[in-house]
């Protein structure tokens, strides 16, 4: 009995240390790699331009449109309790603070680790099965400046201006559902949110937030798609695991950040 | 495959755009184009209690907004709490103006409230206000009231 218990706990600790100290180790160590080989990404910019077109700008449609949605349902949902204690007029409060403080980074940040964080781990995945990544280093071209650095940059640029335009798009969606449709009064809503938001304790704590989860969703992606088994199976798998990382990490994080700004003076 | 000039064009657009809404979120909803604490000037006032008063809080004259308070502190020879208020110097007041702290509705925030006196010269940078009322506290205001009746009760009998 004795005997196997301690095979159990043996065998949790070898998998605990192949699977995640291993691999933590193994992600700083490349992170830190990335961090060395990025003058390539900046002497020529052009790189970098490119993957910010495919992380950014091909993410607007998506972060535009649920902002929008995601402001709008703030604006119903938040005139529905705030109507019950007479003040409606604070509806502008809730819809900018909560789209400020938490949602524009976290959700913006959700929906750019499954739209662009997947897509990065899935052609760096590829490029490695098809041996693109060996054929460069035989060209004496280091594919962490030439492949990893630029992507993981392009990220972390396109994440903050993300979720300021989520952010914005929210405010225009509560902005068009509480005053356009409810008929909140238009002056005491702009004017409530302009006395209440401030920008040192909400805008940048915001901007933050959102630098911060773009350079976890970028890390985790390069990442995982560099360290993908060279297999179809393990490019699939790969994938998967940079969305469900990313998606946690920003939860995480968020937290932890969130408990470091707003402790309510 | 997309030319370079095209994707600059767009890498260009979404750079706009992104630091577009960030200039929108610190401009239309924090408001921080005014009260810039340049242009004003700063007073302090003593009181007995200032109950739940907050820095930023509004400073109010006749309704309007004319200062934020600026800092709250607690002096310890006097036992009282001094409150330091920003007011904007396009407005002036009195020198023999009082102070009082004031409510939002029932259970709204609070503020202070300026009345302005009759004296000719007006407040400097500095000045403390000698005329300050505390905020109401209501725990006080309840054990006030249960006295008053039992008074009443005893005056019955």
């Amino acid at each position: 009995m004795m005997k196997r218990v301690t095979e159990l706990l043996r065998a949790m600790g070898s998998h605990m240390v192949d699977n995640w100290i291993w691999r933590l180790g193994f992600a700083c160590r490349f992170l830190w790699r990335t961090l060395v080989e990025s003058g390539t990404s900046f002497r020529r910019i052009h790189l970098t331009f490119r993957e910010i077109y495919f992380a950014g700008v091909q993410s607007l449609v998506i972060i535009l449109v649920s902002g929008l949605f995601v402001g709008m349902v703030l604006g119903l949902q938040g005139y529905d309790t705030l109507a019950r204690y007479g003040s409606s007029e604070a509806l502008g409060v809730l819809v900018s603070l909560s789209l400020v403080r938490e949602l524009g980074p976290v959700v913006a940040g959700l929906l750019f680790a499954s739209r662009a964080g997947s897509a990065i781990t899935a052609e760096i995945g590829l490029m490695k099965a098809t041996e693109q990544l060996s054929a460069m280093e035989m060209m004496a071209v280091d594919p962490i400046a030439r492949v990893v650095a630029p992507r993981f940059w392009g990220g972390v640029i396109s994440m903050p201006l993300l979720a300021a335009l989520f952010s914005a798009m929210g405010v225009f969606g509560g902005y068009l559902v509480g005053v356009r449709l409810i008929g909140v009064d238009e002056g005491s809503f702009w004017s409530q949110m302009q006395s209440a938001v401030d920008f040192r304790e909400d805008i940048v704590n915001g901007i933050i937030k959102s630098v911060v989860f773009g350079v976890a969703v970028s890390w985790i992606a390069v990442y995982e798609g560099y360290a993908a088994p060279p297999t179809a199976e393990g490019v699939s798998g790969a994938t998967t695991r940079t969305v469900v990382t990313s998606s946690l990490a920003i939860l995480a994080l968020d937290f932890v950040l969130t408990a470091l700004m707003f402790r309510g003076v | 495959m997309m030319t370079r000039k095209e994707l600059d064009l767009w890498v260009g657009i979404f750079a706009v755009a992104g630091i577009g809404a960030m200039v929108f979120l610190s401009l239309k909803v924090a408001n921080l184009a005014s009260f810039s604490s340049a242009d004003s000037y700063q007073i302090k006032a003593k009181f007995d209690n200032i109950g739940g008063l907050k820095v930023r809080a509004a400073v109010k004259s006749a309704g309007v907004v004319v200062g934020r308070v600026s800092e709250v502190r607690f002096d310890n020879e006097s036992f009282e709490a001094v409150v330091t208020l920003n007011l904007d110097s396009r407005y002036q007041f009195p020198k023999d103006s009082s102070a009082k702290i004031l409510t939002s509705g029932l259970l709204g925030e609070q503020y202070i409230g300026l009345s302005p006196g009759g004296d000719s010269a007006n407040l400097k940078g500095g000045d403390s206000l000698k005329l300050t009322q505390s905020a109401v506290v209501l725990e006080n205001l309840i054990s006030q009231f249960l006295y008053s009746k039992a008074a009443e009760g005893d005056a019955k009998k």
